[in-house]
């Protein structure tokens, strides 16, 4: 192109939405929060042996409001879906949600009273990722996922049925 | 002093006491369930024993084998006697239509909680308990949960051959 040669090199040229994108999965802040032993692999991903620094997300938020991913690690007790649902209304546009294990996508081996069968029924669910628990390494891929999904998204999408800004 | 236990309770309570066993030094008492009160008060006074600490209260379902064990539901109170360090165990049996045993509240105020625990989970009525309510299973859950009648699955799993139905909820 003719236009890149006229200018500076430290000018790189792009759209607005590449590099609103790029922002946004390059520094997306988890939510520090874990409901039973998946968590305690979400720990050891975040930890020095498999560094998520390097994606940007080391930095665990203690409060909803100054976080864009929830990542939902462990089974959800009935008890607790109103407090998960309270949270994910408290993280501010665009947020992302990844359902961690077996329990949190489906109820796991828990098909009984006390644990909700799948918490996509109370909170919309970008990436699922399997596992009882899932390695380090499987949470990573859907995270990388997470990002490849967040590369698609448009900024003037509207807004879906969640009140969701973050959408294709 | 697991003669001591023994010998107090066979000289206060002779008739209380249903059977007794041992299963690996641990010591447990079957006793009448309208003489639970009396014997804890006694066992708490006694300056000998000092039988002080309430550890805790659970409760047992042997729906099946009422007859054998004498009652479908089994309390049991784990005792400890923090003067000898020595722990035992006072067991009741409750019929399986509306089971109902005295409250420990007025000797030990950390029966309130265990209670409450046993009502809920296992549907036991405590007479003279001053707040009987839900202490863990949600509001909106009807039924004792740790009953073996209780349904063990909460819903259909979805498999290919009935992913297009919506779930059934079994409870």
């Amino acid at each position: 192109m003719g236009l890149e040669d006229k200018i500076p090199d430290s000018i790189i040229l792009t759209s607005l939405e590449k590099m609103v994108n790029w922002a946004r999965k390059r520094s997306m802040w988890p939510l520090g929060f874990g409901l039973a032993c998946c968590a305690i692999e979400m720990m050891s991903t975040f930890m020095s042996k498999y560094d998520m620094a390097r994606y940007g997300m080391e930095v665990f938020r203690p409060s909803p409001r100054q976080a864009d991913l929830m990542i939902v690690a462990g089974r959800v007790s009935m008890k607790m879906v109103p407090v998960i649902r309270t949270l994910y209304e408290q993280m501010p546009n665009p947020k992302w949600v990844i359902s961690m294990g077996a329990c949190a996508s489906c109820g796991g081996v828990f098909n009984n009273y006390a644990i909700l069968q799948g918490v996509d029924r109370i909170i919309p669910v970008d990436i699922y990722v399997p596992g009882c628990p899932p390695r380090p390494e499987q949470l990573m891929d859907g995270i990388l996922k997470l990002h490849a999904k967040i590369d698609t998204e448009k900024l003037k999408g509207g807004r879906d049925e969640w009140g969701r800004t973050s959408v294709r | 002093m697991e003669n001591k236990v023994r010998q107090f309770l066979a000289s206060r309570f002779a008739d209380a006491i249903l059977r007794e066993d041992n299963f690996r030094g641990q010591q447990a008492f079957h006793i009448r369930p309208e003489l639970l009160l009396a014997i804890c008060e006694a066992l708490l006074g006694d300056p000998d024993l000092e039988v002080r600490y309430l550890s805790d209260i659970t409760s047992v379902d042997w729906l099946g084998h009422e007859k054998e064990m004498g009652g479908r539901f089994e309390v049991v109170y784990n005792l400890y006697s923090l003067k000898h360090r020595y722990r035992f165990f006072l067991k009741v049996f409750l019929p399986a239509d509306n089971p109902t045993i005295a409250s420990l509240t007025p000797l030990w105020n950390g029966a309130n909680w265990m209670e409450r625990e046993v009502w809920d989970m296992m549907g036991i009525t405590f007479a003279g308990h001053p707040d009987l309510t839900k202490i863990l299973t949600p509001d909106d859950l009807e039924g004792h949960p740790l009953r073996r009648d209780f349904p063990l699955t909460y819903e259909v799993p979805h498999f290919s051959w009935n992913k297009d139905q919506p779930p059934e909820v079994i409870r």
